[in-house]
């Protein structure tokens, strides 16, 4: 389970995110949607602890993320809005690095790669050198890396950036399967159906703030609309965020 | 702990499998110096002995004017050409370069000779030119001895001592040991030695930092529950391996080229054996933190690749700074330099060339300024990145 209670931050005069509040649950996909510098991915780097609220708290599993070595960071997979890896190891290796890193023992390591290789249908590449990957192949290279510490709780930043439609799905795919394990599944998107298709539920911000929360379905009828696209410009526009 | 090894390690294998670090840390960086160093030696060395066996050339003008200087000079052995050349013939032919050095004997010059009055002669050269310069550097010292040797024949004639003419004998005497002449010749190799140091962790402390933001790696990094530190000592660790490997190829190196350098020939004994490479490692050994931690700072600080390369470029010109001082101001080992790093690793590889006594206090003070600098420059460093602005 992942908590945001009044997260709050600024540069310098900037207000980036204000008083953001929501409850991401296990078993459950929550998309946090919005549109470009909704601050979306700023309250997503607040929750996986790499930027430092300036007010309120992120919790993971009931666990404050702060502090570089957080028990909740053992808790959350992590895929940044650009989930680079290392060009010179091998797939394996890149997925190996942070199963090491998590602190796990070395057979544990090997085997939960292996796992992940093949759940995620990386096979025909998991030897090869990341320097040539697609796109696509990046991806599942930085998913199986998030998930390498089997963590109940998976972050996900813009992942669908730059995949074509046959990656995309095959990601959706991914996710419906993690949050069928009973994992809490958070991931950002502009991409309105992105959201429409996958969530359970939904955050939309704008002008870093909550500007609805709720079931999809909740949203979309209080709202009054027939589609979410509908609802997301119309609450949108009563914030005048437009 | 783990973490930190888990980084080094990581660290350690991608850097050996990219040729761009492998290229710039264990080939050009380590053997540019050894093998520049020695050409240029054994050039330089090899013209300097060739001219002194080689016969003087000298074009001669109006040499039916001065009979015995011309015999004097063919018995020291002077190849003379003879002309007719005019003072302006003669010029010209030294500015095109077909003539090295002319000697020019004016029409007077027999009878100034017979009167006793300072007989002239015209020496045309062409000093900016080092070659020739030597070449008329020869030529006159020899018309001086045949000036002198006429000088003491007219006195003995007129019943006066010929050593009245010299009233005070300078003694030259030179303490220069055959290995000290030679540290003149080998000045600069230490900076070479600090230079493959440097750009032995030159690319990983770039990939481990800068790299990893700018291929996008750094963020997911940094969401791990890993202490910053860690991170920080595993990619400096590794950074300081890659810099030992470096300093070790290129010790190696130059003790193969001295090997081939004739030295010798010109009565100098360089004392680079396997022993004084060893010493050398010693004594670079704290200078490798401190390299790797300041090349990793300023590399944290920027944003890319690029940007890293062109700031840790002037960071490779650092430790040149005070050795050039060194040379400019002749500075001797001394215990208050022990405390400036480079300059005091620069005197302590001087020293051992030159076979002079070290004090251990010299070498401990030079270590410690070295560590000590490093530690201040590491926590910098881990302190940095665990800033927010690190995410870049």
């Amino acid at each position: 389970m992942i908590e945001a209670s009044g997260l709050s931050k600024r540069f310098g005069t900037i207000e980036a995110v204000r008083e953001v509040s929501f409850r991401a649950a296990d078993g459950e996909i929550t998309g946090v949607l919005g549109p470009n510098g909704a601050g979306k991915s700023t309250t997503l780097r607040m929750i996986y602890g790499v930027l430092t609220p300036d007010g309120g708290s992120a919790c993971i599993d009931g666990i404050d993320i702060r502090g570089e070595t957080s028990a909740a960071r053992g808790r959350l997979g992590v895929l940044p809005h650009a989930p680079g890896l290392y060009g010179n190891l091998t797939a394996r290796e890149n997925i190996e690095y942070f199963g090491a890193l998590h602190g796990l023992p070395k057979e544990r390591i090997r085997a939960r790669a292996a796992e992940l290789g093949h759940a995620l249908g990386m096979d025909g590449f998991i030897d090869r050198r990341a320097k040539g990957f697609s796109q696509g192949q990046r991806i599942k290279v930085a998913v199986a890396r998030a998930l390498i510490h089997d963590p109940s709780n998976l972050v996900l930043d813009e992942p669908t950036n730059g995949l074509d439609v046959m990656a995309i799905r095959n990601l959706r795919e991914i996710l419906r399967d993690l949050k069928s394990q009973g994992r809490c599944i958070l991931f950002s998107s502009h991409v309105m159906q992105e959201v429409a298709t996958l969530c359970d539920r939904v955050v939309i911000l704008g002008q870093g703030r909550v500007l609805a929360d709720g079931p999809l379905e909740t949203v979309r009828t209080r709202l009054g609309a027939t589609t979410l696209e509908e609802a997301f410009l119309k609450v949108l526009g009563e914030a005048g965020a437009l | 702990m783990r973490a930190l090894l888990t980084v080094f390690c990581k660290e350690f294998v991608e850097n050996l499998r990219d040729r761009r670090t492998l290229f710039s840390a264990l080939l050009f960086g380590p053997l540019f110096g050894p093998i520049l160093f020695g050409a240029m030696v054994s050039r330089m060395l090899n013209q300097s002995v060739l001219e002194s066996d080689e016969p003087l050339r000298v074009t001669v003008s109006g040499g039916e004017h001065a009979p015995n200087l011309v015999r004097f000079l063919t018995s020291q052995g002077v190849n003379l050409v003879f002309t007719s050349w005019s003072e302006s013939d003669a010029r010209a032919a030294v500015k095109r370069g077909s003539a090295a050095v002319v000697l020019i004997v004016p029409r007077e010059f027999g009878p100034r000779f017979t009167a006793a009055l300072p007989a002239p002669v015209f020496l045309v050269a062409d000093s900016s030119d080092s070659q020739t310069r030597k070449s008329a550097d020869r030529l006159r010292a020899l018309v001086a001895a045949y000036g002198s040797g006429i000088a003491q024949l007219r006195s003995q004639i007129r019943g006066v001592s010929p050593l009245l003419a010299v009233p005070i004998a300078v003694n030259d005497i030179d303490v220069t040991t055959p290995t000290g002449r030679a540290v003149v010749v080998l000045g600069f190799m230490t900076y070479f030695v600090l230079f493959s140091v440097l750009m032995g962790g030159l690319y990983l402390a770039i990939d481990s930092t800068a790299g990893e933001r700018e291929r996008g790696s750094l963020e997911a990094l940094l969401s791990l529950p890993v202490a910053r530190s860690a991170l920080v000592g595993g990619k400096l660790i590794a950074t300081c391996a890659y810099m030992c490997l470096s300093l070790a190829i290129n010790l190696a190196a130059f003790v193969v080229v001295f090997q081939f350098v004739p030295l010798e020939r010109l009565g100098m004994s360089a004392n680079v054996s396997v022993l004084t490479a060893l010493e050398f490692f010693a004594i670079c050994l704290p200078f490798v933190p401190l390299g790797a931690a300041l090349m990793m700072l300023v590399a944290s600080f920027t944003r890319s690749y690029r940007e890293a390369q062109t700031y840790l470029t002037s960071v490779l010109l650092v430790p040149t700074l005070p050795i050039a001082f060194a040379s400019i101001y002749s500075l001797k080992a001394h215990s208050a330099l022990m405390l400036v790093p480079s300059l005091s690793q620069h005197l302590l590889m001087t020293s051992v060339l030159k076979d002079e006594p070290i004090a251990p206090l010299d070498l401990a003070l030079s270590a410690a300024s070295a560590l000590g600098l490093a530690i201040l420059l590491i926590a910098a460093t881990a302190r940095h990145w665990r800033r927010e602005t690190m995410l870049g």
